[in-house]
């Protein structure tokens, strides 16, 4: 066996020459995130979560056969940032609900945005159209969920050989589809494998994707930091003025304000420090006074959303998006994938109760009108900050206020971090 | 019945029968033992494969840039108004079918549609409705199609045409018999011929990697797939000098060892089947192809057509090979050059149509004689193609140096403002920069000018390619397939007017990520022109951004929100 010594960040690393980087890089204590490499499979290529710079030159890490003398950069800030931008566009290309998604917590790409910190995604979400397809005998696929891979393709086969997905279509339309009559011809033991290097919720064997309940899942992952306290607030900083918090709920479900109520008794420590104004926990209606922070839940799905969302705007100083549909829509904006008209008369006008030749939308000049979209809220007025979850935990959420209020060291522990 | 052959059998079935039925995908899947998705797989690649019936013609109108502002949306309504069907729907005409198309290689005669792979040129509505009214009276497309023939509006003095002389079939050939490849490979080397399709990469260079290389077969490509809208060069070519291309794949046989070489000719240039193919005889008929060529002993090659079936990915060289195997059409991640592994393995040297008929010209006139023509590192003339607003579109052979100031006072352009350069891939170029000269020092250039006068809108050609992009992306890598759909959010929030500066800033850092993270060319490129253009033409964009209230930062346009429900409630309240 032959070694190559190459160098990954300055660093001199060693491993069997033409060994694929990926893998040498691990061996050597360096991860290099990738969703569409998998270990015996050829590189593939596709995902282009993997690059890395070798030799000055931007490339796929999965495709690189480690060799003498290569300088391979990693985890530059550059690196970093660019990898995070290629999942972020994975994540507004495809409809991704964490909250209602089977794989969640043992979803390689959720994990990954996790690792690589994204807490909202720079792009516009697409929500294109998809189907969810369940003709197939053992497996579902959910083309929201798919990042075209091409793991499936390449691995799963039956017996003979037959493909059982494939890529159809080309450009904007591409999507991996499945044999019908091949994929009848799966054992149970190849469905589970597809379901399982699937690296999102896009394959799931009928009857079998909540066999292992959220919460003990591979990325689920349980420290002794599972009970996070609220940290103390510092004493000197008991006697400064204190601050002034507003929270609204928009197109949300208010679970984002049960959880920060699940603080408990910590909330006496928070009142030592903040002053609550316009807030349903409160139940002040309207702004007294000019706020420090504002806390918002939910998204932009009527008119009257948008118009307390800027009423926030300008009387806080920071506004913080708390929770996913804040983010970016969240479970509401589901419905962004079909025309408002098709919403509305299913709900309205088709639904099991509306009446029989119903023809009536509820309407009128005090009631909000309904966007064609749900929007997030940075596409509506500035976001300072972004907290996900679905919800967040009381105690991350609090963490988060008072390190941006009071400037305290406060690092995310990695269990904070959900999308679910 | 082989893969290989996949792509003619899937051509038979859509001739034959105007698609590709469920039960002819399962007849082929069963021949080729795959799975049927595989076969549907590749069946949905090609935009010119139909998976549910069409009409006896099908049309295909060209959506490119030069066609949109020669009027397009006319042409396409007066074909909608005639046949009485839409655009892009399979509804059961038994007489037409219409499609979009990406460029069809027509730009100088545009609007332009192909009707059964007949062209048709020029088209106004009135001409719309001839056509029409000629095929409800069942007269054949053969009479009334157009010619397609570009017209070559400048050529350099006598002793400066390189590629539109005097041309005799063996011209070059003749000399191979008295050189050993050897001697040939290193005249190509001497003219310092580099590839023409714009990479430009060196010839000689690839094929002395194919002469080295120890393949039990090796094979010469020539890329006739060209769809970087805006360019008809190479049609022009194998148009009036298939011959010429011919000889050059020849040649660079004789230095390779390749006993087979292709033409993978887009089906858009199906009109030019014949007459190549005619050629191919008479050179066999001549003993220029086919075995102990020219009576060299063991000097075998022969040429087959393969057509595509419309995927603008296909001239990226390693999908042209995929696509030649009888597989969709998608880049190879770069870990060989295909002279080391190209078709089914095996070396395989890949050439764009002008490269071929330089190298045929070099081998003819001789290196001294090219070495006087151009400039220091661009030896020689280039091929380009011009289309848009000039009085003389067509094609123009110059001598590499000249400036963009001449070539638009040849064409005789009409104020322009936006010029691209090799197409949308390329790059573009604003009225300062018409000093700048087409050569490799300078601005180096594939073969296609698309100029636009200062009436044109920015906004509207940068959608054209950013949508065209979003279409032809193989739809592997995500920075590529995904990449270009958000761009074109942003270029909709431009037409919008909702546009702020951030968002052009976001435009720039998001096609640098596109750019460093995609695949192939395709995408490394797609955003190119997009953001440079937000710096040439930095005046025009500044006018189009909107100054947002400080307070909250972000352009809302509340209107458009809520038009859907407005127009609901009106349509569905009581009366």
């Amino acid at each position: 066996m032959k070694t190559s010594s190459f160098k990954i960040d300055g660093r001199i690393c060693t491993a069997e020459t033409g060994l694929n980087l990926i893998e040498a890089a691990k061996q050597n204590g360096v991860f290099i995130p990738t969703l569409c490499h998998f270990k015996h499979l050829d590189p593939l290529g596709t995902c282009r979560v993997c690059t890395v710079k070798l030799n000055g030159r931007d490339v796929a890490g999965c495709t690189v056969r480690v060799a003498d003398g290569m300088e391979i950069e990693v985890n530059t800030p550059e690196l970093l940032d660019t990898r995070k931008a290629i999942i972020e566009m994975m994540f507004v290309e495809g409809n991704h609900f964490c909250p209602s998604c089977e794989k969640s917590g043992d979803c390689q790409m959720q994990n990954l945005g996790y690792e690589t910190g994204i807490k909202y995604t720079r792009f516009p979400h697409l929500f294109i159209d998809r189907i969810t397809d369940a003709r197939p005998e053992r497996i579902v696929v959910n083309q929201n969920r798919c990042i075209k891979c091409r793991r499936c393709i390449e691995e799963v086969k039956t017996f003979d050989g037959y493909n059982i997905f494939y890529s159809i279509n080309k450009g904007n339309k591409t999507m991996v589809s499945v044999d019908y009559e091949q994929e009848a011809k799966l054992s149970e033991l190849q469905a589970a494998h597809a379901m399982q290097i699937c690296p999102t919720g896009a394959i799931l064997v009928k009857g079998k994707s909540f066999s292992k309940p959220f919460g003990d899942r591979k990325f689920d992952i349980v420290t002794e930091e599972k009970s996070m306290s609220l940290n103390p607030v510092k004493k000197h900083r008991t006697n400064i003025k204190k601050k002034i918090v507003a929270t609204t709920s928009l197109a949300g479900c208010f679970g984002c304000h049960m959880s920060m109520l699940d603080v408990d008794l910590g909330i006496l420590d928070l009142f030592e420090v903040v002053e609550f104004n316009k807030s349903p926990i409160t139940d002040i209606k309207n702004f007294s006074k000019h706020c420090d922070i504002g806390l918002i839940e939910g998204g932009c799905c009527n008119t009257h959303n948008i118009e307390v969302l800027r009423e926030f705007r300008k009387n806080c100083d920071i506004l913080v998006s708390v929770g996913e549909c804040a983010i970016w829509g969240g479970l509401p904006a589901m419905r962004n994938t079909f025309p408002l008209e098709a919403c509305l008369k299913e709900s309205y006008l088709d639904s099991m109760t509306s009446e029989e030749n119903e023809t009536i939308i509820p309407n009128h000049e005090d009631i909000p009108k309904i966007l064609n979209n749900v929007y997030a809220n940075h596409e509506i007025v500035k976001i300072d900050h972004h907290i996900p979850g679905c919800p967040p935990d009381a105690n991350h959420i609090w963490n988060v206020v008072k390190n941006i209020l009071f400037q305290e060291e406060y690092s995310i522990a990695y269990p904070k971090y959900k999308y679910d | 019945m082989n893969r290989t052959g996949l792509l003619n059998k899937l051509w038979e079935f859509q001739n034959k029968f105007g698609y590709v039925s469920e039960n002819a995908i399962a007849q082929i899947a069963q021949k080729l033992s795959v799975s049927k998705i595989e076969i549907e797989g590749v069946v949905s690649f090609y935009h010119f494969f139909h998976r549910q019936p069409t009409g006896k013609y099908i049309i295909y109108l060209n959506n490119s840039i030069i066609s949109e502002f020669k009027g397009f949306q006319q042409i396409k309504a007066a074909f909608e108004k005639e046949t009485g069907c839409t655009f892009g729907s399979y509804d059961e005409n038994p007489l037409f079918s219409l499609f979009e198309t990406s460029c069809i290689g027509l730009s100088d005669q545009e609007p332009a549609a192909l009707i059964n792979f007949f062209p048709f040129t020029n088209l106004t509505p009135e001409k719309v409705k001839t056509i029409i009214q000629q095929l409800k009276n069942g007269n054949s497309l053969r009479f009334i199609s157009s010619n397609p023939t570009s017209k070559i509006q400048y050529l350099p003095a006598d002793d400066k045409t390189i590629f539109f002389r005097k041309y005799e079939m063996g011209i070059a050939l003749k000399k191979l018999k008295n050189h050993t490849p050897d001697e040939i490979l290193n005249l190509i080397s001497a003219a310092n011929l580099e590839g023409r399709g714009g990479a430009f990469f060196p010839t000689a260079k690839k094929w002395k990697s194919s002469k080295e290389s120890s393949t039990s077969k090796k094979y010469i490509i020539c890329n006739a797939d060209e769809g970087e809208p805006g360019t008809f060069k190479d049609k022009s070519l194998l148009n009036n000098l298939s011959g010429l291309v011919i000889e050059g794949m020849i040649v660079a046989a004789y230095i390779s060892g390749a006993t087979t070489g292709f033409i993978y000719l887009r089906a858009e240039y199906m009109y030019l089947l014949e007459k190549i193919e005619n050629t191919l005889h008479e050179f066999q008929e001549n003993n220029l192809l086919g075995n102990d060529i020219l009576g060299i002993p063991k000097f075998n090659f022969s040429i087959q057509i393969q057509v595509g079936a419309g995927a603008y990915i296909c001239g990226e060289e390693s999908a042209l090979i995929e696509s030649l195997e009888g597989k969709r059409g998608e880049a190879r991640i770069k870990k060989y050059y295909p002279t080391e592994f190209g078709y089914f393995g095996c070396s395989t040297i890949v050439n764009n149509v002008e490269t071929f008929a330089m190298a045929a010209r070099i081998i003819e006139l001789g290196t001294h004689f090219i070495s006087t023509i151009g400039t220091k590192e661009s030896k020689g003339t280039k091929v380009l193609s011009i289309s848009g607003d000039v009085a003389k579109p067509g094609i123009y052979e110059i001598e590499w140096g000249m400036t963009m100031k001449e070539i638009l006072h040849l064409c005789q352009a009409t104020s322009p403002h936006f010029v691209q350069i090799s197409g949308p891939s390329g790059i573009c170029i604003n009225n300062t920069e018409f000093d700048r000269k087409i050569c490799k020092e300078d601005l180096i250039c594939a073969g296609s000018i698309m100029v636009f006068n200062n009436f044109r809108s920015i906004t509207k050609i940068l959608e054209n390619y950013t949508t065209f992009f979003k279409e032809e992306s193989c739809g592997v890598c995500t920075p590529c397939r995904a990449g270009n759909q958000i761009l074109h959010e942003k270029i909709k929030k431009i037409k919008k007017g909702i546009c702020t500066a951030q968002d052009l800033e976001e435009i720039k850092e998001w096609g640098k990520i596109i750019k460093l993270t995609s695949r192939c060319g395709l995408g490394q490129f797609s955003a190119n022109t997009l953001v440079m253009a937000l710096d040439k033409f930095e005046g025009y964009f500044n006018q189009k951004i909107i100054k947002t209230n400080e307070n909250l930062n972000v352009e809302f346009d509340m209107e458009a929100a809520v038009y859907n429900y407005d127009s609901l409630i009106k349509d569905t309240q009581a009366p």
